[in-house]
């Protein structure tokens, strides 16, 4: 919402409120001010003149000379290009020395050959912004009312000694669509009472309305309310420029007297109108009911639009002549030739005409108020002074009475509020004749009992119903910056971390120490990367209406963001690249479920994990750098012993170097390499990634610490070196040594892995060493000899050689 | 006899003055204090020396005998040093060469707000509630005072996989969630982190994928001048001591009064400037006093307890923090960005 400073004290007398003050009191007390534009800034200089000679300049086709009378002692000459310029204008001249928006001097300067003492200026040029310049000035020069003085100066006749301020409302506060809501807020803010217009008794021509005109509403609960008034003998021409200032300073754009009043009533009552032309009507009835499938009508926008049956529309019985409370048809659009005014005021339900609105995408002045609503008392008011306007403007005659449909019922709405819940509620101390104080600024009428206060809600407010409402319009009127600083001071609670968030954040510490970057990506996949590395296949949950492809359906894995993460870097040369990320995937579970979300946390790997080349240390990642990281976490999160690493394939991952992960029984991730021809999609080289089920990770008891000795025995060591095939895993054997080692095998660790020169081709040497320990006593090498012995013939019934 | 030993201590202090290695040194030792060393042999001798004799030249070898050793030590003690000093000039490096590197990685900037925020609020006593992120259009909407067609549904453009489910548009369906939870007792004081999603177009200040944290506190008697006081805390926690803060009414449909925070710019300190739009504010998060509606759609008696909520959007607070200018940094994860947020800065 616009809205003129100037305009605005018609209402509320604003003496000794600037415009900048008066946009941060209502930005403090409820509508955000989202900017003062102030018209004048810059412009002086500029007046009004005469043309009185016009013609072409010799050197220039383009180009006329005109000989212009600006109220000094000669006339002056000067060069205009705009086509619509002649002789007999009035116009608005910029005289040498003259700034305009934007920063353009006037200066006296010679144009092909031809002196120019100024410029004749268009509404553009003098910042109007051009959406809302009458349309036949749209492209020339902006002709004023034949009896304007010359000489005079130009701002305050265009109305630009104003500031306007653009109100940012919030969806509640439709009460302030309109000028005169405006003046009820800003005279509340600043204590003052509200000028309402004065509507002229105007006991019409004597006919009767009822001749020529009555309504038939199909639908009450859409058009509860539905009026009109007939204006009869109209001459259509512009409005005056006080009027056409006001349309335009607010963002509309003038057209005519007529249609130019409905606007302004729109904007000073909030209640919008629409003209019909009586002749071209059609008929002599309104018929206001739901458009027919397949019904047609051409809006004043020249636009066809096939209607649907949740349309509302106003008929003359036959057929549709406006789109109801969105925009009327250009079967019968006011014209040049009109004579005879239909004028339509109506009540129609909001949510109505937002579905008309939002499936047209057809919005308006008047259906942006309809759907928040507007004050049911001003149907008839704003009609009445309408009618006053366009006989007083245009020259016309009003038939009396008003024509109308009424099964609006308007139910007052009434608050109670106790002062002792009010203050405990904002935690102020107000005393009873504060409160009634702020009331009485707001304009609303009440009853006060003890402490006890009614208040009755004027229709001007449908959007205030409960208590808490009240209780806001008192603290806003109030200022919330007199509201004191408190903290709650009820029954304690404990504010802690669930075991499931303090291990996420250990999960967080393990992998930023061990290097990883962590990152977020987009939840929202393509088709083709949905699936792909995926620990769990689901069917795609797609949105409805998604933006683009690229973002279309929930993911199931989070490597394929992370990898375009990591091609993101690569192209820019950030060659060493470890990333994170813990997110959820989405598991369809129905269709019309809610998925099962489950948190997974993921890593990408590539480049240089050490990277010290002046020691000739340049180590890249590789499959035991990530498994390595991740054997850190499992042991930080004492999962290590119940975690094993099997050798498997999945999707886009290099068949020789992915491992599944189980935790127990089940399996809980994988890590990897990225397969090639994955990698190239990606445009991604060397990448080594793992995903990793959180949930089933970290959703358990957190394990009791408990003290075990520090051994007091010296522990025996044995080394062990085998021949095995060259597939033979490592983690078998350890099974073995194991197994055969019992309980005093404390520890088994591959200490050499050897391929080549004295080993068979397709054999590998792996040596391990164990450890043994009592925690009770000191073991003997004759016995730590038993136990190696049976180790050792174990092994070799497993097949595995002993290398000498 | 007196006239050997001392022509002994004058030869073995001259070896031993002379000598420059441990080696020789040893030699000299054994030569002279072995067993089968000159001095030995001078006291075997004595056998043969008149009695009264005796403890002269006793004590005489004695002495000669502790000069030497004493000598010897004082000069093994030096060639030691010696050695050492060598030893250590030879180990001695350039202390300003670069360390072995060990990797670090860091917090995502959003989970360093995030954090930062969730560490105050457990302070004041609030626990960390997290939600679903496709929620049903109840949870969403309609717990939250927002029934369909509502027209401040306009807000919110919204993502839907049904009529029914969606992505969620804030984290204002964890309130309902674990008001439900709670089953109409307070007091309740949760803060929500997560992300959200809205039918935006990814630009520099708009991301279809974003974080918000929701807070909540419902008890008896909660005070609009307590989520005044609370959020006074928060600003100052996260954007330093110096900022003030404002409240200004606002609408949302799920709380009544609606409030909207600004902080006092920090470019400007409050005269102006273009950062804060010449206000000398900038807008931060909005909140309010628990819509009645709200609280009793889920469970809680709304004469008996009242609440605050807020919503705060993380991206803002990480842009104005740090001075980000463009949110699609955030989900760009360019290493060169995500390496700059130490866990220990402000």
């Amino acid at each position: 919402m616009l809205v003129s400073y100037k305009w605005l004290q018609e209402y509320v007398d604003l003496s000794g409120v600037t415009p900048e003050d008066l946009a941060n009191q209502i930005t403090l007390t409820g509508i955000e001010v989202d900017q003062v534009k102030k018209l004048d800034a810059q412009l002086k200089n500029i007046v009004t003149g005469h043309v009185l000679e016009c013609r072409q300049h010799p050197n220039a086709e383009k180009l006329r000379l005109c000989l212009v009378d600006i109220g000094e002692e000669e006339p002056v000459q000067i060069v205009c290009g705009a086509p619509n310029v002649a002789a007999g204008q009035k116009v608005i001249v910029a005289k040498p020395g003259a700034r305009l928006p934007g920063g353009l001097k006037i200066k006296k300067a010679k144009l092909r050959g031809e002196v120019s003492n100024g410029m004749i200026c268009s509404l553009e040029e003098l910042g109007f912004e051009s959406r809302v310049v009458p349309k036949e000035y749209a492209d020339g020069i902006y002709v004023l009312p034949e009896d304007t003085p010359v000489g005079i100066d130009a701002i305050p006749l265009l109305g630009l000694d104003d500031a306007v301020l653009e109100l940012d409302l919030t969806a509640n506060r439709a009460d302030c669509l309109s000028m005169i809501g405006v003046a009820y807020e800003t005279a509340a803010i600043f204590n003052q009472a509200v000028q309402l217009p004065k509507v002229k008794e105007n006991s019409g021509n004597g006919d009767r309305v009822e001749d020529y005109v009555s309504i038939h509403v199909d639908d009450p609960e859409d058009a509860p309310l539905y009026t009109a008034k007939v204006i009869k003998n109209v001459t259509i021409g512009p409005s005056p420029l006080w009027l056409q200032n006001r349309l335009m300073a607010s963002g509309i754009r003038p057209h005519n007297n007529v249609v130019d009043i409905t606007n302004y009533i729109l904007l000073e009552y909030g209640q919008p109108l629409h003209a019909f032309d009586y002749d071209r009507f059609g008929s002599k009835e309104v018929l206001v009911r739901k458009a027919k499938p397949g019904e047609k009508i051409v809006t004043l926008d020249d636009v066809a639009r096939e209607l649907t049956e949740d349309d509302l529309v106003i008929t003359n019985g036959k057929e549709p002549v406006a789109l109801a409370g969105v925009m009327g048809g250009a079967n019968s659009e006011v014209t040049d030739e009109t004579t005879t005014i239909l004028l339509e005021s109506a009540y129609f339900n909001g949510s109505t005409i937002r579905k008309t609105s939002k499936y047209h995408g057809l919005r308006s002045e008047a259906s942006s108020r309809f759907e928040k609503g507007v004050d049911p008392n001003r149907v008839r008011q704003a009609s009445e002074r309408a009618a006053e306007l366009i006989a007083e403007l245009a020259g016309g005659e009003i038939v009396t009475g008003m024509a109308e449909f009424d099964k609006l019922e308007v139910k007052p709405v009434e608050i109670t509020i106790e002062l002792d819940k009010l203050n405990t509620f904002l935690g102020t101390e107000l005393a009873l004749d504060e409160v009634t104080a702020i009331i009485d600024r707001l304009q609303f009428t009440f009853d006060v009992a003890g402490e006890t206060i009614t208040v009755h809600i004027p229709s001007r407010r449908w959007d205030l119903a409960i208590p808490e409402d009240m209780y806001e319009e008192i603290a806003r009127i109030y200022g919330y910056d007199k509201i004191p600083f408190t903290l709650p001071e009820g029954e304690q609670t404990r504010g802690r971390l669930t075991d499931y968030q303090k291990q996420r954040h250990i999960v967080r510490d393990v992998l930023e120490g061990a290097g990883l970057n962590e990152a977020i990506t987009y939840s929202l996949t393509n088709e083709e990367k949905y699936g792909q590395f995926a620990l769990n296949q689901s069917e795609p949950i797609r949105l409805m209406m998604p933006m683009s492809e690229e973002h279309a359906q929930l993911r199931i894995s989070l490597i394929p963001h992370l990898l375009d993460a990591v091609s993101y870097n690569q192209a820019r040369k950030n060659n060493d690249v470890f990333l994170y990320e813990i997110g959820s995937i989405f598991i369809k579970q129905g269709d019309n479920v809610q998925p099962k979300e489950v948190e997974h946390v993921a890593g990408v790997l590539t480049g240089l994990y050490v990277n010290h080349p002046w020691q000739g240390e340049k180590v890249p990642v590789d499959f035991y750098t990530v498994k390595g990281i991740l054997e850190n976490l499992f042991a930080k999160l004492s999962l290590d012993h119940k975690i094993t690493f099997i050798k498997a394939e999945i999707d886009g991952m290099h068949p020789g170097q992915t491992a599944k992960i189980l935790l127990e029984d089940e399996v809980v991730g994988f890590v990897g390499k990225i397969h090639p021809e994955r990698e190239k999609a990606y445009d991604v080289k060397n990448v080594f990634a793992f995903e990793l089920n959180l949930e089933m990770l970290l959703s358990r008891e957190l394990p009791e610490s408990t003290y075990k000795p520090i051994p007091r025995f010296p522990a025996i060591s044995r080394d062990i070196a085998l021949i095995v095939d060259q597939a033979q895993e490592a983690a078998e054997l350890e099974q073995v040594i194991r197994k055969a080692g019992g309980k005093l095998l404390q520890h088994v660790k591959v200490f050499d892995v050897y391929e080549g020169e004295h080993v068979a081709a397709g054999k590998k040497s792996i040596a391990f060493t164990m450890e043994f320990y009592d925690p009770e006593r000191t073991l003997t090498d004759e016995e730590v000899n038993q136990i190696h012995e049976k180790i050792v013939t174990e092994l070799k019934n497993f097949g595995a050689e002993l290398r000498q | 006899m007196k006239q050997r030993l001392q022509e002994l201590k004058e030869e073995a202090l001259q070896k031993i003055a002379a000598t420059e290695n441990l080696r020789e040194l040893n030699d000299i030792r054994v030569a002279y204090l072995g067993k089968k060393g000159p001095i030995t042999e001078v006291l075997r001798g004595m056998g043969k020396l008149a009695p009264e004799e005796r403890p002269v030249i006793g004590a005489l070898a004695n002495e000669v005998r502790q000069t030497i050793a004493q000598e010897i030590e004082t000069k093994q003690h030096h060639l030691e040093q010696v050695l050492l000093e060598e030893k250590l000039k030879k180990e001695s490096i350039d202390v300003t060469l670069p360390g072995r590197p060990v990797k670090l990685g860091n917090h995502h900037p959003l989970t360093k707000v995030v954090r930062e925020i969730e560490e105050l609020f457990i302070g004041l006593g609030y626990t960390i509630e997290e939600g679903p992120e496709v929620e049903t259009d109840y949870y969403n909407f309609e717990a939250l005072n927002l029934p369909k067609n509502h027209p401040a549904r306009d807000m919110q453009d919204t993502f839907y996989i049904t009529e029914d489910l969606l992505l969620r548009t804030h984290t204002s369906p964890v309130q309902a969630r674990t008001m439900e939870k709670y089953k109409g007792q307070g007091p309740l004081k949760i803060i929500c982190p997560g992300k959200v999603y809205r039918r935006d177009d990814d630009d520099a200040t708009h991301s279809h994928q974003f974080m918000q944290i929701e807070g909540l506190v419902i008890d008896e008697n909660i005070r609009l001048s307590d989520l005044k006081g609370t959020l006074n805390v928060f600003a100052k926690k996260v954007f330093g001591q110096d900022r003030e803060i404002r409240l200004r009414p606002s609408f949302f449909p799920f709380t009544e009064p609606s409030v909207e925070m600004d902080i006092s710019c920090k470019i400007c300190g409050g005269s102006g400037c273009h950062v804060c739009k010449h206000t000398g504010w900038i807008e931060v998060l909005g909140g309010g006093m628990v819509h009645p509606n709200v609280l009793e759609m889920s469970g809680f008696d709304s004469k008996k307890y009242t609440g605050f909520a807020f919503g705060i959007g993380v991206e803002r607070i990480a842009m104005l923090k740090y001075g980000i200018d463009d949110i699609r940094h955030f989900y760009t994860n360019d290493t060169r960005f995500l390496k700059q947020f130490s866990p220990l800065s402000k």
